[in-house]
């Protein structure tokens, strides 16, 4: 099939330079890292002949400024590694790092010490709480590290206290709350330092489904209110459907696909992805853009109007309502026309299922 | 590849093969099957085999090559020993290394030791009593347990600090106080900070190790006569040798706290840009203060342990009290300042103890007290014990122990009634216990050991090695050995070798029996455990005192205290084992309609064999330093030597060869039990060892 040219849903500006920018890197793990990058070896080739584990092999993206960036995959795909190259928790073995230009690799310890304390912050998937602090402490932690006196820190730990709806907990310990109570506070502690770039490494995959859904929500509020570019590493796919601007697919190591949701959704890159995401429900994330088809002569073109970007599912009762085709317009142009049969075929699972 | 591993797989493959073929796959199967099952109790025949072998060499060669050394018979190299020893206590004041280092060590650690005296226990500073008196010290003891641990072991504290003067012990109790307390806060300074650095360096980890497992392996009683060669005998040797036995928890539990810290909280730190140091002051450390604590509090329990044998080398305290009155078989006495040292065990465990929960307790329920009620409380406490300090330093009767206070006399009346009615009413049964364990398992196994050449028994015991550990370990056992031969030590040795392995024999009988009782039942758990602890926490030297008032003064009252000493390591780790069996192996063994003894016995035990090997290896080295402190109470051998070496000049050289031999007997038993052990979990592992 063709694929429909791309459609952005929200407001990040696509020409600006990225805050984030990753090229060719890599992640070894074992002795003589160095020799395999660049090797195409498969992963369990490399096991075999150089004792070595790719974790991430040859990952080139753009992160752009307050976007919500998805990465996701399997466990072993290598995205938990990958994230923790962005601030060198991990050293990555090749590549460039660039965050705002900046190569985060050439960054010396008290450089990237600074980068780490003021530009970007990380939520665990664990939480990784202090235990014997309360909340107020442990969310002033990052701003006590940078030397911030004890009054502005608190002040800015009640802020963000705020900000996440922990208000009336301060004094609480982290053992005394739930665990998406425990995650609130992970958010208030990377929120508190105010950085550029705020990552996600799986925080929600130790909640249960309910409140997994409710942080998702939060996220999306935060990322509203606070406007923050987030980069989220997640492995199940219907949160990275629900909170991407963009979502990169890993596999083994390596980049399968980079694209919006409806990207992925609609045009699968390959057979892994396909399978991927054939269970997901097509008219939640297609848009009539996916599914239009053009005037033909002989349509009647006094139906009502949508945009190409509504999701076929707010879709739904607007098409098969009206009597005539609905036409798909932007601003004046007119890009094709839907009718019930176009809806009706996608929500049957039609022939690309 | 492992036969065992061969024979599955083969198996696997004949299922899916047409039964003609698979005939022939067959006959190789149970070749192999049969190979591999013939191996396991072939080993046992040959090691049962190479006894015979001995007992036969024993009727034949009796007597012959036994390296018989009497009392005060000495060898070449004892001579030289004590020609070496005196060397060293002459260049004590001219050798730069003695002047620059050792005596400046020895004045820092014997001033501490006199200041800490002379504020509790010594009269000082030109008064006819301490700083501080009974009032004072009683009440700052109690301040403190309640302001680190709570109000029932302040009670606990306060009764147990009154009761050192009830027993009419109160000086001496300070004295050991003064010299455990200076010995811990060394201990601490030094193994605190190792601990935090083997906790962070992988390799300082590795390297310490080994040192850390030498230093607990040795018996205690082994290092006291060496160190007063450079220490001379007083408080610095006792104090040094007291870290040398404190240190070890201290080092090895501060890094257990600072590895166990969660790597994700740690990234969480580095995260966000914390430098090294931070992360260890701000996550590592508060996060292992817990731990922490547990390892000061068996600092102390073993620098109190170590603190009351230390007496053997002049330390003063209740130590020598005991000391004294074990040498002139004085049960009562013995048993008053017994009861002395066991009441300050149990005190300071409590109160550590209490101090390690509170970290965790403090912040649940204290939290919601202000600081500042906190405040006015430590403020009040502190001003309570002050005015008693007050008192005590100015007021004579708060000063000295009033003497109309003092028991000590009707409990140690007591103690020598109830032990001389035992002796009179029991001695049936304790001979009888006495007899049948000495004619029946000791003497024959003694015998055995002690008549037999030399070369006969060493021969034995390295092809029994070779047969249930490993080459490595022979060849250790072959050194170690020798060693014992050159040091003119052998039958001595062998003495004690043969009341250690019947000691160990019947701690594991009771480590068996007990331990699988305890792991199978949870209400005897909970009524033993408690029983286990506070032996475990008791110091060594007090448990020859009850036994002593049982079966007097033999080699058999020393065997029994071993085993009373090792009996709840062994226990607890054989309960530890069982427990550990997957509940659901035994739900499907008694599914399969097992009885109890079918399950104790075909599922459970061999399912925690390594832990019952892991036991028996933890016994020997208890029994072992305990057998040996037995030379105290008429155990002879080795432990003798040693003793004698304290007292006689001319004996030194043989006593330091006695506690050499000692030490390479523990060596040797460690490193056998441990390659058994490898062997069991093997084993129990597929058979790896198997080819």
């Amino acid at each position: 099939m063709t694929v429909p040219s791309v459609a952005e849903r929200s407001a990040p500006d696509i020409d600006a330079p990225p805050i984030l920018a990753v090229r060719g890197l890599w992640k070894v793990f074992g002795p003589k890292a160095e020799s395999v990058v660049g090797s195409t070896l498969t992963r369990d080739e490399l096991k075999q002949q150089n004792g070595c584990v790719a974790a991430v092999r040859d990952v080139s993206f753009e992160v752009r400024r307050g976007e919500v960036f998805v990465v996701m995959g399997l466990s072993g795909s290598g995205k938990s590694t990958l994230v923790r190259c962005l601030t060198r928790l991990i050293e990555p073995t090749a590549g460039e790092i660039l965050l705002d230009g900046e190569d985060v690799r050439k960054a010396d310890d008290r450089s990237l010490r600074e980068l780490r304390r003021h530009r970007m912050a990380m939520v665990f998937q664990h939480f990784g709480l202090l235990p014997h602090r309360c909340v107020l402490h442990n969310v002033a932690f990052g701003l006590e590290i940078r030397g911030v006196s004890k009054r502005e820190r608190y002040a800015r730990a009640r802020e963000v206290i705020e900000l996440v709806g922990l208000n009336g907990f301060e004094n609480s310990y982290p053992d005394q709350l739930s665990g998406g109570m425990q995650q609130r506070v992970g958010l208030a502690r990377a929120l508190a330092a105010d950085p550029e770039v705020l990552l996600f490494d799986e925080p929600f995959s130790a909640l249960d489904p309910l409140i997994r859904r409710e942080m998702q929500n939060e996220v999306i509020r935060l990322h509203h209110e606070v406007g923050k570019t987030m980069v989220f590493i997640t492995h199940d796919l219907s949160e990275a459907l629900k909170l991407g601007d963009r979502i990169l697919i890993m596999r083994d190591g390596e980049l399968v696909q980079v694209g919006t949701p409806d990207q992925v959704v609609g045009a699968p890159a390959d057979d892994y992805v396909r399978d991927f995401v054939s269970d997901i429900p097509r008219s939640d994330v297609l848009t009539l853009r996916w599914i239009m088809r053009p005037a033909q002569p002989g349509d009647p073109l006094d139906g009502p109007t949508l945009g190409p970007d509504v999701v076929i599912r707010d879709a739904v009762h607007a098409v098969l309502s009206a009597e005539r085709p609905v036409r798909v317009m932007d601003g004046e142009t007119l890009l094709g026309v839907v009718t019930s049969a176009e809806i009706l075929e996608v929500i049957a699972g039609g022939p690309q299922a | 590849m492992t036969g065992r591993g061969e024979v599955v797989q083969s198996r696997g493959t004949v299922a899916m093969k047409p039964a003609k073929e698979s005939q022939a796959k067959e006959g190789r199967v149970s070749a192999v099957a049969a190979r591999v099952a013939a191996r396991l109790p072939a080993r046992g025949y040959l090691v049962v085999a190479t006894l015979a072998v001995w007992v036969l060499g024993w009727a034949l060669l009796r007597g012959r090559d036994t390296l018989a050394l009497g009392g005060a018979e000495l060898t070449p190299l004892h001579g030289g020993l004590n020609t070496g020893m005196d060397a060293i206590d002459d260049s004590r004041n001219s050798n730069p290394f003695f002047l620059y280092f050792i005596n400046y060590i020895r004045l820092f650690i014997d001033e501490a030791v006199r200041f800490v005296q002379a504020l509790i226990s010594q009269p000082s500073f030109d008064r006819p009593v301490p700083v501080l008196g009974w009032l004072g010290v009683a009440g700052l003891a109690t301040a403190i347990a309640l302001l680190y641990g709570n109000r029932k072991v302040a009670l606990l504290t306060a009764a147990g600090f009154l009761s050192f003067g009830v027993l009419g012990l109160w000086q001496e109790s300070m004295d050991t106080l003064a010299l455990t307390l200076t010995a811990v806060v060394l201990s601490l300074a030094v193994g605190i900070p190792l601990g935090v650095w083997a906790g962070l360096s992988d390799r300082f980890h590795r390297l310490v190790t080994p040192v850390l497992d030498f230093m607990q392996t040795m018996p205690t009683f082994v290092y006291l006569a060496p160190l007063t060669l450079f220490f001379l005998i007083g408080p610095a040797s006792a104090t040094v040798a007291t870290m040398i036995y404190a240190i070890p928890p201290a080092i090895r539990i501060t890094a257990l706290g600072i590895r166990q810290v969660s790597p994700e909280t740690l990234e969480a730190g580095t995260s966000m840009g914390a430098t090294p140091a931070q992360a260890l002051r701000l996550v590592r450390l508060p996060m292992a203060k817990q731990t922490i604590i547990v390892g000061v509090n068996q600092t102390i329990m073993a620098a109190l342990s170590m603190a009351t044998i230390a007496a053997l080398i002049d330390a003063p305290g209740l130590g020598q009290t005991v000391l004294k009155a074990l040498q002139t078989l004085d049960v009562g006495t013995a048993f008053n300042a017994g009861l002395a040292i066991v009441i300050m065990a149990v005190v300071l465990d409590r109160v550590t103890s209490a101090a390690s929960r509170r970290v965790e307790v403090a912040r649940r329920a204290g939290r919601l007290r202000t600081a500042r009620g906190r405040r006015v409380e430590v403020a009040g406490v502190l001003g309570v014990a002050a005015v008693l300090g007050y008192l005590s330093y100015t007021y004579i009767w708060a000063a000295e122990f009033p003497a109309d206070a003092n028991l000590g006399p009707y409990v140690r009346r007591a103690a020598d009634a109830a032990s001389q009615w035992v002796q009179d009413s029991l001695v049936t049964y304790t001979d009888a216990l006495k007899n049948l364990l000495t004619n029946a398992l000791l003497n024959p196994f003694e015998k055995l050991l002690t008549g037999s050449p030399w070369w006969l028994v060493a021969a034995v015991a390295v092809v029994v090695i070779l047969l249930v550990g490993s080459v490595r370990a022979a060849l250790v056992a072959t050194v170690g050995l020798l060693v014992l031969v050159l040091l003119g030590l052998w039958q001595d040795s062998m003495v004690t070798l043969a009341s250690t392995l019947v000691a160990t024999v019947l701690v594991m009988l009771l480590g068996m029996v007990v331990g699988v009782w305890m792991g199978r039942s949870d209400r005897v758990d909970t009524l033993l455990r408690p029983v286990l602890d506070a032996g475990q926490t008791m110091p060594a030297f007090v448990y020859l005192v009850p036994i002593l008032g049982l079966f007097g003064p033999t080699r058999f009252t020393a065997i029994i205290a071993a085993v009373v000493f090792a009996a709840p390591v062994a226990i607890k780790l054989v309960a530890e084992g069982i427990r550990g069996v997957s509940a659901t192996t035994v739900e499907a063994a008694t599914s399969a309609g097992a009885s109890a003894w079918q399950l104790i016995s075909k599922v459970q035990l061999p399912m925690a064999r390594s832990a019952v090997t892991l036991a028996t290896s933890q016994g020997l080295i208890y029994v072992l330093s305990m057998v040996v402190v037995g030379g105290l109470v008429g155990a002879g051998a080795l432990g003798y030597d040693v003793v004698a070496g304290f007292s006689q000049h001319q004996l030194r050289g043989k006593g330091l060869a006695a506690g050499l031999a000692i030490v390479v007997l523990g060596i040797v038993l460690d490193r056998v039990t441990r390659a058994a052990t490898e062997r069991a979990d093997a084993a129990a592992h597929g058979g790896l060892h198997q080819r």
